[in-house]
């Protein structure tokens, strides 16, 4: 990011999952291109390492900065690169084809994901709409925590070439 | 957890979908929800499994069966599922017909 002159918005420290731990198991629309079906995460990881990503809802600009980016990067050919966010799967859907991504998404409108996970973020001026903070696990096929980064500030974006090489430690 | 053998390609709100899904909940069968959208040209993965875009589809992989149209499911379900008694074919028809899709 530019540099500011003056302090971006700090959040309340987050009680996210840690590194050894294991994450939370939930289970949500999961939209790829074609359709959704309620899918879990853990039948996600079983199949391999991934990176599951919490971020703003579909429209927001940390929404098209991260995904342009893990596109861009081409995570999704390392690895299982996966989204949550309180969009609908209808809004997914569009956003998969707009963004030209190759990911699934799930579909959390009530947040509560976020929620179990410790980094739901209620926003101001949107009154009773709260969606995840930025936020990045990378997970292993027992949804182990291997990495972690929890955005601190809002906005706040991970340095992706730390996470990067992450990824490729995990794979 | 084994997969279901039975899905089943809906619309949300969809009443010949929904016609559908009373059936197999009346059977107790174990299906999964693949939800495609309301506009036919966006439901190429239905096209592709059952041959048209129309929604109700389902494939039944303990049959190998797969097909469209919500009379059509209703009966099949009846004829595989249903109580293997005569009489069994007391269907509440409603002249069903083709597809369950806003245009």
């Amino acid at each position: 990011m530019v540099d500011l002159d003056f302090d971006v918005v700090e959040f309340e420290p987050a009680d996210h999952p840690a590194i050894g731990e294991t994450a939370p198991d939930f289970t949500r629309p999961f939209v790829s291109a074609e359709y959704w079906e309620d899918t879990s995460l853990s039948s996600v990881t079983a199949e391999g390492p991934t990176l599951l990503v919490f971020y703003s809802m579909n429209g927001a600009f940390p929404a098209t900065y991260v995904w342009n980016e893990i596109r861009d990067r081409g995570w999704a050919d390392l690895l299982t690169v996966v989204g949550v966010t309180i969009s609908t799967p209808y809004d997914h859907k569009t956003f998969l084809d707009d963004r030209e991504l190759d990911v699934s998404l799930f579909s959390d409108p009530s947040n509560e994901v976020a929620e179990t996970y410790g980094i739901a973020h209620d926003l101001d001026g949107m009154t009773g709409v709260s969606e995840p903070r930025l936020s990045f696990f990378l997970l292993d096929a027992d949804r182990t925590v291997e990495h972690a980064w929890v955005a601190a500030e809002w906005p706040e974006f991970p340095d992706y070439d730390e996470l990067e090489a992450a990824i490729e430690s995990a794979v | 957890m084994s997969a279901p053998q039975i899905t089943l390609y809906r619309l949300q709100a969809c009443p010949f979908c929904e016609r559908v899904v009373r059936k197999l909940e009346e059977y107790e069968l174990s299906y999964r929800s693949r939800f495609v959208e309301p506009m036919h040209s966006e439901r190429n993965v239905v096209k592709r499994v059952s041959g048209k875009r129309s929604v109700p589809a389902i494939v039944d992989e303990a049959t190998g069966v797969t097909m469209s149209e919500s009379g059509n499911i209703v009966d099949y379900l009846d004829r595989t599922y249903g109580a293997q008694t005569d009489g069994g074919r007391v269907d509440d028809s409603d002249r069903d017909v083709t597809d369950g899709g806003a245009a």
